[in-house]
């Protein structure tokens, strides 16, 4: 009886831990790259941070790249909750003239692919001196963020009890002071799950910076490493790139473990579904 | 029918003093509407007239730099099919997007079955499966090109010293591997992004159910098509749409791994529109691809939240 059921228990194992050994060996291995001696990368003998010498220098430097991508990630949180802050606030407490049609056209942003807008805002950002600025790539970035936000803010809203807000009405508050003292507490872990969703998508997001930044001063992360593997042909620097990949993941990797939770509240919600 | 009872309540309610009247800006439907103004603002400014600019741009002569040079309507859309790398770009993305769509959905379940189990170290595979969803796209891609390059990659070294092979195996030297490289990526990077929303549908479905079916006599497998599947088809269909239309504008991957190589054998169709813009500095087929993509999209979207709401009803 003991037998058959450790048996009925091992293929569970043996897939399970299959599967846990593909999910992870690229991770470990990247890790490890980045600081094994190579031929073909900066560390050429025994282990060693020469990878991230030759990464912390490239360019215009990888402080530089950092603070590109930081700025961006930051600025779109920000834009991100501000936006779904009030509008979520207006679409779950509120009734008023165009309400639907507007969350409608909101909703819309998820049925359009991001590279038909991508060809219009180049030209629209060069009129508005928007091209080549990290300002604007943030506020492209917020456009895509804006259904999932929105809709996540609009369902926090409404999940707070009515008797709260009208006492707080009755005590003399306007409707932003019930927002700020009392709404906020009550949605701060939508905000949470809404603010780590608009980070990992600042902060990893390829294609509108490729599409929008052209001085290479200016690229976040992922385009600035995308670059420097292919920056002198020939002597393409492997190393270099796993060190700027172990860069790149590791704040998303810490966000992500210490935030998990409310990663997964994303999908709970139903947000996703539209 | 609406009792007496309930109409002499309502003729006992206080009519509203005409004084207690605020003017229409006090009004709560007008602080509402100051509330989502900000957005409103944001997505006029940034989607609608982009929509509408994108409508304009492909209807007109548009070269990279120069700007507009006035409409030409029907040439850039009658142009597109003139790049000899319209339809084997069209083919490859569905190619592309059918396998990628069959091994997410079978691996997702599999794995969503795994961790909705509850045992001992589970919380271990749910976060290791997990871990890849992560990280970016294009930070994924970048790692998966240095793990197929045959100059750092860990597999080659591996099968050599086992005496599987000699010299390298071409990852992405070919273009049926380049293809399989590059769903292998995806399909690690994405896999625990749909585990997760297969696994929210399992956890919704009672457990009633599982009883009701295994008094019934049902075994594992039974239970799984005939009551699990079919209670899970909301979810699958999330997983269907988003991974479809994920797949269809493939860019990142093909971009960093293939770069649409070799011999423009992995060219997808979103790869195209950046090549007109970018590359050819035609602005005007650009936009009128991209609205071709916005269209074709539209209708598979259609198509599938067709099937979604008879799954539901």
């Amino acid at each position: 009886m003991r037998l058959q059921h450790t048996l009925g228990r091992t293929p569970y194992y043996v897939v399970a831990g299959g599967l846990a050994i593909m999910f992870l060996v690229p991770l470990v291995w990247t890790t490890v790259a980045s600081v094994s001696p190579h031929s073909a990368t900066a560390q050429q003998v025994g282990y060693g941070l020469g990878n991230y010498r030759t990464l912390w220098d490239y360019d215009a430097g990888l402080l530089q790249y950092l603070w590109n991508s930081t700025f961006v990630s930051v600025l779109t949180v920000a834009l991100t909750l501000g936006l779904s802050l009030l509008g979520g606030y207006a679409f779950g407490r509120f009734r008023f003239l165009g309400r639907d049609v507007l969350f409608l056209l909101i909703i819309a942003i998820l049925m359009v692919p991001y590279v038909t807008l991508l060809v219009p805002l180049w030209v629209l950002f060069g009129d508005l001196g928007l091209r080549n600025s990290l300002f604007g790539l943030s506020l492209v970035l917020t456009l895509y963020q804006l259904p999932f936000a929105m809709f996540m803010m609009r369902i926090s809203f409404e999940a707070v009890p009515k008797e709260i807000e009208e006492s707080a009405l009755v005590d003399g508050c306007g409707t932003f002071g019930v927002l700020r003292r009392i709404m906020v507490r009550a949605v701060w872990p939508g905000m949470l799950t809404v603010g780590l969703f608009a980070f990992l998508h600042g902060w990893n997001d390829f294609i509108a910076p490729l599409f929008l930044i052209n001085d290479s001063a200016t690229y976040p992360l992922p385009l600035a490493i995308a670059t420097l593997r292919q920056q002198t042909m020939g002597a393409v620097d492997f190393g270099a790139t796993q060190a700027g990949v172990v860069v790149m993941a590791l704040p998303c990797l810490f966000l992500f473990l210490v935030l998990q939770r409310y990663y997964v509240r994303g999908f709970m919600s139903g947000a996703l579904k539209g | 029918m609406r009792s007496p009872v309930a109409r002499g309540e309502e003729a006992q309610a206080p009519p509203r003093p005409p004084a207690a009247r605020r003017p229409w800006w006090r009004s709560r439907a007008a602080k509402g509407a100051a509330y989502a103004s900000p957005a409103a603002a944001f997505v006029v400014m940034f989607f609608v007239v982009p929509l509408l600019l994108v409508g304009r741009m492909s209807a007109s002569e548009w070269p990279l730099l120069q700007g507009d040079q006035g409409t030409n309507f029907p040439d850039n859309f009658d142009g597109m099919t003139d790049d000899r790398l319209f339809w084997p770009a069209v083919g490859f993305t569905l190619k592309y997007t059918v396998i990628v769509v069959a091994i997410l959905l079978v691996l997702a379940m599999i794995m969503a079955l795994i961790v909705q189990e509850r045992r001992p170290g589970v919380t271990f595979f749910r976060t290791a499966y997990f871990l890849p969803v992560a990280l970016g796209l294009a930070s994924a891609s970048l790692l998966f090109w240095g793990f197929f390059s045959p100059s750092i990659g860990p597999i080659d070294p591996i099968l050599r010293d086992l005496g599987l092979i000699d010299g390298n195996i071409r990852w992405i030297g070919t273009p049926n591997m380049a293809l399989l490289s590059t769903i292998a990526l995806v399909v690690w990077k994405f896999a625990g992004f749909f585990m997760i929303i297969l696994l929210v549908g399992l956890q919704s479905i009672p457990t009633e159910v599982y009883e009701a079916a295994r008094i019934d006599g049902a075994n594992r497998v039974q239970t799984f098509f005939r009551v699990t599947l079919p209670l899970l088809r909301p979810s699958l269909a999330l997983v269907l749409i988003l991974s479809i239309t994920g797949s269809l504008l493939a860019f990142d991957q093909f971009f960093i791994l293939t770069n649409g190589g070799p011999d423009n054998s992995t060219v997808t169709v979103v790869m195209l529109i950046y090549r007109e813009a970018f590359q050819r500095f035609d602005l005007g087929t650009a936009a009128a691809l991209s609205v071709v993509v916005l269209v074709v999209l539209l209708v598979v979207n259609i198509v599938q939240f067709r099937f979604l709401r008879r799954g539901t009803d």
